[in-house]
């Protein structure tokens, strides 16, 4: 597979370690009630789809960048690359 | 019709005309006690155990393909029971016990070859962990044996012994591990099911789980509805999917395994060896093949196909351990869907659905798994309490902190 990376442009995706679902962004605060509920939430199920999904890569053999890959997981066909930290801005975290 | 030599010699005398069919192809009835959903290995033993074991009726198996097209029909066909863990050991020497009677038991050849399992270990800490493990299999009840390293090149002379980088110091044998013939699993269960009364409805997809008032009452299908009192679901790499059909997120990635197969080669290979620092496994079929494995592609995937990289370092794998190998020619690759769980252990157990029982997360190791797996899932299933062997398999153990996690690297299911 090659990831168009958005600063570095087409990469094979042997340069990248994968981690899983893109909502791993988004951390629970440990100091919120409920935490411990919001915490197992957050770590162990996974909606899993079989079709798009937003998964998180790390260009560990390049310049080790966190990226949001949305890939078809039936095709394998990548469709969006963007930088985790601008996804994480968008998406109402401060960094 | 029972098979016996006496049967083969007399078919054999008339032509091999009176041979039938090893199961009914029935349409579906509308109502069961019982409706598993998944053809392979794990649903039509599941099915098998319910009607022989727990002596229940009215049973159906729903495969949305054919019976043995799915992981059963597509694994490296591995049986052991070498696992560490208390939650694990006692399942997998259950399931290597029941192998060792299943022929006779539902009167099928599946070629179970008790030809012998060896791990390898190339550092002084390797084969400390391997101790371990050995001892914590012993005290299970299971065989597990040391081999210093002449031992092993008694038995395999043509390893590469002297790798600069990973020398071979020996092996931890198990010598009831061995291979069985996969696509014979699936078949001998279906007919030992189909004899007792089971229907086995093959092009029959569920697309949907009934739910009334929290509790499932049957399942949509491409067959039309189908009711039922209990619905055991047992897919492997489409768990997610299916229990997303009743609205439940599970601790599981899909992901595929790779696996390969030689041009057929005279005896070379005795038994099952697994290199112990890179990945790479192999065992050698009684057509001759070499056949052989190594690590996941390593993102989620419901393709049944892998990418080149994998096949590249399983064969880097193969040489470092194996050099002959480089002048064997491949065959075929295939690739399977898995559900990696979060803790790399598989889950047998009621879910928040009254009626609605799940069998799924089978990772890579679920084939050797097959009779143990249907037979706790049967026993789950008609008597609502788990088996003394599978009380550890709980949905709810990650949110209690209780995982079985063999290789220690967390909620991680890539890596286990
Ligand atoms: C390449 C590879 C190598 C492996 N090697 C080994 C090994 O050496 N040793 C070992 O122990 N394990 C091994 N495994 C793992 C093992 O194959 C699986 O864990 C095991 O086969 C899974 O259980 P099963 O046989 O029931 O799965 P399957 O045969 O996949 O059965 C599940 C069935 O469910 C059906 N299904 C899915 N969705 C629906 C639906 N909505 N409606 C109706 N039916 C549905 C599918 O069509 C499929 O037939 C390997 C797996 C792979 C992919």
């Amino acid at each position: 597979m090659i990831i168009n990376h958005p600063l570095l442009g087409p990469c094979d995706a042997q340069e990248f370690t994968y981690l899983g679902d893109a909502s791993l962004l988004h951390r629970p605060d440990g100091m919120a009630e409920g935490a411990a509920d919001a915490f197992v939430d957050y770590s162990y199920p996974r909606e899993n789809p079989a079709g798009l999904h937003r998964e998180l890569w790390f260009h560990e053999q390049g310049d080790r960048s966190w990226l949001v890959v949305t890939r078809d997981t039936v095709t394998h066909e990548i469709t969006q690359v963007e930088l985790a930290s601008d996804v994480a801005r968008r998406e109402g975290r401060s960094r | 019709m029972r098979y016996s030599g006496f049967r083969i010699l007399q078919q054999a005398l008339t032509g091999h005309k009176g041979w039938t069919p090893a199961w009914r192809n029935p349409d579906p009835q509308p109502h069961y006690d019982y409706v598993i959903v998944g053809g392979g290995g794990h649903g039509l033993a599941t099915a098998y155990y319910l009607a022989r074991q727990f002596r229940q009726s009215r049973i159906a198996v729903l495969e949305k393909g054919w019976i043995g097209g799915g992981n059963v029909g597509r694994n490296t066909t591995i049986i052991r029971s070498n696992y560490l863990l208390d939650g694990n050991e006692p399942f997998y020497e259950f399931s290597l016990r029941l192998w060792e009677g299943l022929e006779q038991d539902f009167n099928y050849n599946a070629m179970v070859s008790q030809r012998g399992i060896l791990n390898l270990f190339h550092s002084d800490a390797q084969r400390d962990a391997y101790i371990r493990r050995g001892n914590a299999m012993r005290l299970h009840g299971a065989d597990a044996e040391l081999l210093d390293r002449d031992q092993v090149r008694r038995a395999y002379p043509f390893l590469d012994f002297d790798n600069a980088r990973f020398p071979i110091k020996g092996g931890l044998a198990q010598r009831r591990g061995g291979t069985v013939r996969h696509d014979a699993v699936a078949w001998g269960y279906a007919r030992g099911a189909d004899q007792r009364g089971v229907d086995i409805i093959q092009n029959c997809a569920v697309t949907g789980l009934r739910i009334e008032n929290g509790r499932c009452t049957g399942v949509d299908t491409t067959r039309g509805v189908i009711g039922a009192g209990k619905v055991g679901v047992a897919v492997a790499g489409n768990s997610s999917r299916v229990m997303a059909m009743a609205g439940l997120r599970l601790p599981i990635e899909s992901h595929v395994l790779q696996a390969f197969v030689s041009e057929g080669l005279k005896p070379v290979l005795p038994g099952v060896i697994t290199f112990g620092a890179g990945h790479f496994y192999c065992s050698q079929s009684d057509k001759g093949g070499l056949v052989f494995g190594g690590d996941l592609d390593g993102y989620n995937s419901y393709a049944q196909r892998g990418n080149l990289p994998v096949i590249e370092d399983v064969a880097e794998g193969g040489m470092a351990l194996f050099p002959g190998l480089g002048r064997v020619r491949l065959l075929r690759a295939w690739g399977g869907v898995m559900d990696m769980s979060m803790d790399g252990s598989p889950i047998i157990d009621r879910t928040p659905v009254e009626g609605l029982y799940l069998n799924g997360g089978w990772c890579y190791g679920g084939f050797k798994a097959t009779p143990a797996s249907g037979w706790c899932f049967a026993h789950l299933l008609a008597t609502d309490q788990p088996h003394p062997t599978a009380t550890a398999y709980r949905l709810d153990r990650f949110a209690r902190g209780l995982m079985i996690d063999e290789k220690g690297v967390g909620a991680q299911p890539n890596l286990h």
